[in-house]
Order: structure tokens, then sequence, then C-alpha cells
């Protein structure tokens, strides 16, 4: 090895030195540790008692946590699809060209600002079952029909929906990013498919949709891993209780609650390495079934 | 990777671009029937918003009426002056800033420096760090919480802010150090050598030559750990205990959560207080935030 490159390589070490000290104390020392303490029984007042698999194999008995695995999953399989098409619909009508996108966009994009303690509040208040504003409106349709608005976040069935729709609200970032990926997209395509005599829907389908398919990706593969993890609208909403019955108890709710309500940290890493390895295969699915049709352009 | 650049490029290059696809004129029915769709959802989209600031100018009395008073009368600014006294919130500031500002000074800091070493400098080895240094994006949080706190504690750290603002300090956002490493690879190298043969060192081309071609790339960095640091939630309910250290976060939680029968009208004006200085902020950096989003989702 020359001198140059024994220098470019100190060089290159002493700049990247602050993300080494730490990833060596961030990331490398709490994941091993994380998983020694999951075969662990491990109250952090006390030092770590190995028992071996007695954590994971609770784990599997364990009917609070299936339940919040069911209420993860019922989340993530609605929300991600119907987020990912609502902000793609909107992108789509925002770049037509109609006169004032920005001042739509700005709009569509302003409730994800709101910091979600914030939004789990004003949903509260917009969804209260005696002087909420939506049952209001809700029940000026439906009661004609014979029909009632649901109670939203005190009923088992429409407390997770009523948190789909909270997280819908705050789809405008999507929209910004789709949008951006929709300007990129070369206007000759487009022209060259009006000589053709494309119509609109084949235009999106052929040649919009396959374009933005790297964007589409990438934002479900994020969404998917934030999906996953969603905690702290439900802890809002019901105090970290996860009710009515059980019905709002999220995965990382249960696993806050395990580590720092109930102080079975041990249990808590358990079930992080649990879905850490949920993750890392769901994310492998999504890149799989995605290969053939995600199109990376030059 | 085009997106990198057009931050750079300012606004110009975009708004040519925008009016360019534009070229084909909509008819006008179907641009009415658009605007008919774009303003029923803008309204759908802005409701909760005006709904929030509606109740926070209420009376209490009028917040529990139906069918619902839309417009408040009187109009009731002391609300806000209650809301301020009933959660400390000049203090939940306070402490919010103090982590925020903290925080993004270390962001900024350290994943450029951390960002140089990993694209302008040649080194044998170094994308294959990279890549693990990517490959920690996918950690979830929960799995390093337990040791986190574990360690913090041992350290006597929890109740304080340190944990919620050091680990910034050494690059510990993956994604930042993403994203201005990116970007930093669309600088022309030229400038590196004019200034090495000026005798700079590398440190002095990355702090004469690097950062100030960057500012654009560096505020959406900062923007964005400010927004995170503003919004969090998880990691100030793990790591502080007395109530006058909460953040406005965890503070607006707690006020909501101890309140048996809640005033609604002061928990909106609260949380119109909360989101506010976020929008402010948004709207005078509108530009910057935009990009900064359209060129975190396009990596790939």
């Amino acid at each position: 090895m020359t001198s140059r490159e024994m220098r470019s390589i100190r060089n290159g070490l002493l700049f990247i030195s602050p993300w080494i000290a730490g990833f060596a104390a961030f990331t490398i020392y709490p994941l091993a540790a994380s998983f020694y303490y999951s075969l662990c029984d491990y109250s952090v007042l006390k030092p770590p008692v190995f028992v071996g698999g007695a954590n994971y194999h609770e784990l599997l008995t364990d009917p609070v946590l299936w339940k919040s695995l069911y209420n993860t999953m019922y989340f993530a399989v609605f929300f991600l699809p119907l987020a990912t098409l609502l902000a793609i619909v909107l992108a789509l009508l925002l770049n037509t060209g109609v006169r004032g996108m920005t001042i739509y966009r700005t709009i569509f994009f302003l409730p994800s600002l709101t910091p979600l303690v914030a939004l789990g509040i004003l949903w509260m208040w917009m969804l209260n079952g005696e002087y909420g504003v939506v049952n209001y409106v809700l029940n000026m349709v439906l009661n004609p029909l014979g029909l009632q608005a649901p109670i939203w976040l005190q009923s088992t069935a429409w407390s997770k929906p009523a948190i789909i729709l909270m997280s819908l609200w705050g789809v405008g970032h999507a929209v910004v990013i789709y949008l951006a990926g929709l300007q990129d997209i070369p206007k000759q395509l487009y022209e060259a498919a009006d000589l053709d005599g494309a119509r609109w829907f084949s235009k999106v389908r052929h040649i919009t949709i396959p374009l933005l398919s790297p964007a589409i990706f990438f934002n479900v593969v994020m969404g998917l891993i934030s999906a996953l993890q969603v905690f702290a609208l439900p802890y809002v909403l019901t105090d970290g209780t996860g009710g009515p019955a059980r019905s709002t108890t999220f995965y990382t709710m249960y696993l806050y609650n395990s580590a720092f309500r109930y102080l079975r940290m041990g249990y808590a890493c358990a079930m992080a390495w649990i879905l850490f390895l949920i993750i890392l295969a769901l994310t492998l699915l999504v890149y799989r079934m995605s290969r053939k049709r995600v199109h990376y352009g030059g | 990777m085009g997106d990198s650049r057009n931050i750079a490029s300012d606004g110009v290059k975009r708004r040519k671009t925008r009016t360019a696809s534009h070229a084909n004129q909509l008819s006008w029915p179907r641009a009415l029937a658009i605007h008919a769709v774009l303003v029923a959802g803008s309204l759908l989209f802005l409701f909760p918003l005006v709904w929030m600031i509606s109740t926070a100018l209420k009376p209490i009395d009028q917040t529990m009426v139906m069918p619902p008073r839309w417009i408040p009368d009187p109009v009731q600014w002391e609300n806000f002056w209650q809301a301020v006294n009933y959660i400390p919130f000049f203090a939940y500031a306070r402490n919010t800033l103090t982590i925020a500002i903290l925080g993004t000074l270390g962001t900024v800091l350290s994943s450029s420096v951390v960002a140089y070493g990993f694209s302008r400098i040649e080194w044998k080895g170094r994308d294959i760090v990279f890549l693990v240094l990517l490959a920690t994006m996918m950690v979830p949080f929960p799995v390093t919480m337990v040791p986190l706190y574990a360690v913090f504690r041992k350290l006597h750290w929890i109740g304080t802010f340190r944990p919620l603002w050091l680990p910034a300090w050494f690059g510990a956002s993956a994604f930042n150090v993403f994203l201005l490493r990116q970007f930093f690879l669309t600088i022309p190298r030229d400038f590196d050598d004019a200034a090495r043969i000026d005798g700079c060192s590398e440190f002095g081309i990355y702090r004469r030559v690097v950062l100030p071609l960057s500012r654009p790339a560096l505020a959406v960095v900062a923007l964005f750990h400010f927004m995170y640091c503003w919004n969090d939630f998880l990691g100030p309910l793990i790591y502080l205990i007395d109530q006058d250290t909460f953040t406005l976060a965890l503070g607006l939680q707690f006020f909501q959560s101890r309140q048996g029968g809640t005033p609604w009208n002061l928990l909106m004006a609260a949380s119109t207080l909360v989101v506010t200085p976020i929008i402010v902020l948004f709207f005078f950096t509108q530009r910057t935030f935009i990009q900064g989003i359209a060129m975190s989702g396009l990596k790939g």
C-alpha cells in the first residue's frame, strides 16, 4: 500500500470517526445487549438472570401479543394501500396542470406537519361520541337512512378504522414525494403516447405508474416499517391502555408497556427481536414482489 | 441522483420544467372537474385544523352543544392565556427548544463530517462501510431501546435531556448522512483540487469549500431534525421523569390524560400553540421543505 493510500484511509476514518463511535455505542452494543437480555429475566433494577428461551416460549402463548400483532397487521393492511392510493390520486390531480397547484399542495401537506400528539387529541375531539363534529355530519346523512354513526374510539370494531382515518389525514407528505416524482417524468413520453392516440388511463397505466414505481416502492417499504411501529397515536388516544378491550393495543405499545410499565425488559427485548425479524421478512417480501415491477430508469 | 442536484439549482430550473410539463392545456370542463375535486379535498384536509382553532376560541359551554356552533361567539382569546398557564407551556417550549437546538446542531455537524468521509475522500473499504451505515436504518428503535435505557440509567442520565440530543452528535441519523453524501457527490472535484493546491488541508476543504456549497442540503437536514425533535413522543416518554422537564409533545399528552372532565377548548388552544410554530416554520422555509421531502423520497 502506498503512503498516499494509507493517508486517505487515515483521513477517511478520521472523518467518519464520530459515526464509528456512535455506531458502536448506539447500534452494535445495544443490538448485542438486547439479544442477550431477550434470553434473560431482566427488570433493569436488578442484574439480568439468564433464562434461555423462556421469553420467546412465553411469547408464543401470550394472547395479548397475538392480539397486538393482529391489530398491527390490521392497521398496516388497510392503511398502507389506502394511503398509497390516496396519495397517488392526489398527486396525479395536482400534476394535471391546474392553476393554483402550489396552493392545493400546501393545503394537502399542512396536516402532515401536525405533531402526532396534537393530531391524536384533535381527532379525539372530532370523533367524540357526544359532541364530535364528525358524527354530527355523518348522522345528518345516516339518520334518515335509519343508521347511526359509530362511536369510533369507544367501539372495539371502529377504534382501528378511526386510527386509520386519522393517519390518512397525514398523507400529504407522500403526496409531495409522488408529485416530485411525477414532475420528473419526461413530457416527451406523453406526447408520443398522444400521437398514438392513447387515452388518459392507459397513459397512467403504461407511463406514469412504471416511471413512478421506484418512488412507490421506497414509500411502501418505509411506510411498512413505520406502520409496524405505530406507537404515539394509539398511546395518546388511550393513555397507553390500548382500549377498548385491547382493540388498539399495537405491537410497539405492548412492547413499551412490557418494558416500562411492567418492568419486563427481557420480555420486551424478545418482542423487539421478533418485530425486527417480521420487518426484515416483510421488506424482503415486498422487494421480491416488486423486483419485476419496479422500473429503474436511467 | 438528479434529485439532489435539483436542490442546488435554485427554484428556477424547477419552475421551468413545471411550466413545460403543463404545456398541453386542459380543456375547461376537465379543469373545472379537477378543481371541484381538489377544492372538496382541500376542505376535508383543512377542516380539522379550522375546527381546532374554532374550538380553541369558544367559551366552554359552546363546545358542548348540538348542533355544533361553527363560529365562536364571543371569541374568547383568554383561552390561550389560560391554556398557557394550565400546562406550563413556556417551560415545555424551552425544554423542547433546548433539545431541538442541541440535537440539530449535532446532527448538522456530525452528519456533514461523516458524509464528507463517505463521499469526498477515496479510501479502501469505504463503500462496504457505507453499506453497513445504510443497513442501520433497518434497525427498529424498539430493538435498541432497552439497552440504551439501561446504559443511560447507569450514567444517571435518565431525567436529563442528554439521551435525547447527545446521540445526534455521533452521526446517529444514518438517513441524514445518506442525504448529505448524495449531495456532496454532486459538487465538482475541481474545487477541492484548487483548494489543495492553495495548501488547504482536508478539514479545510470540508469547512471552506464543501460546507458553504451545501447550505441548501444542510438546511434540509437541520429542518427535518428540528421537526423530529418537536414531534418526538416516545423518546421523551422514556427518558424524562419530572413534569417540569417535559417537552411540548409529552406535556400536551400528560395534560390531556390527567384531566378528568377535559376542557376541550383549552386542550384545543394548547394543541394550536404546539402546531402553530411548525406551520410558521413551514411557511418560512417552504422551498427547502418541499424540495427536501422530494429528495428524501426519491432515492434508489
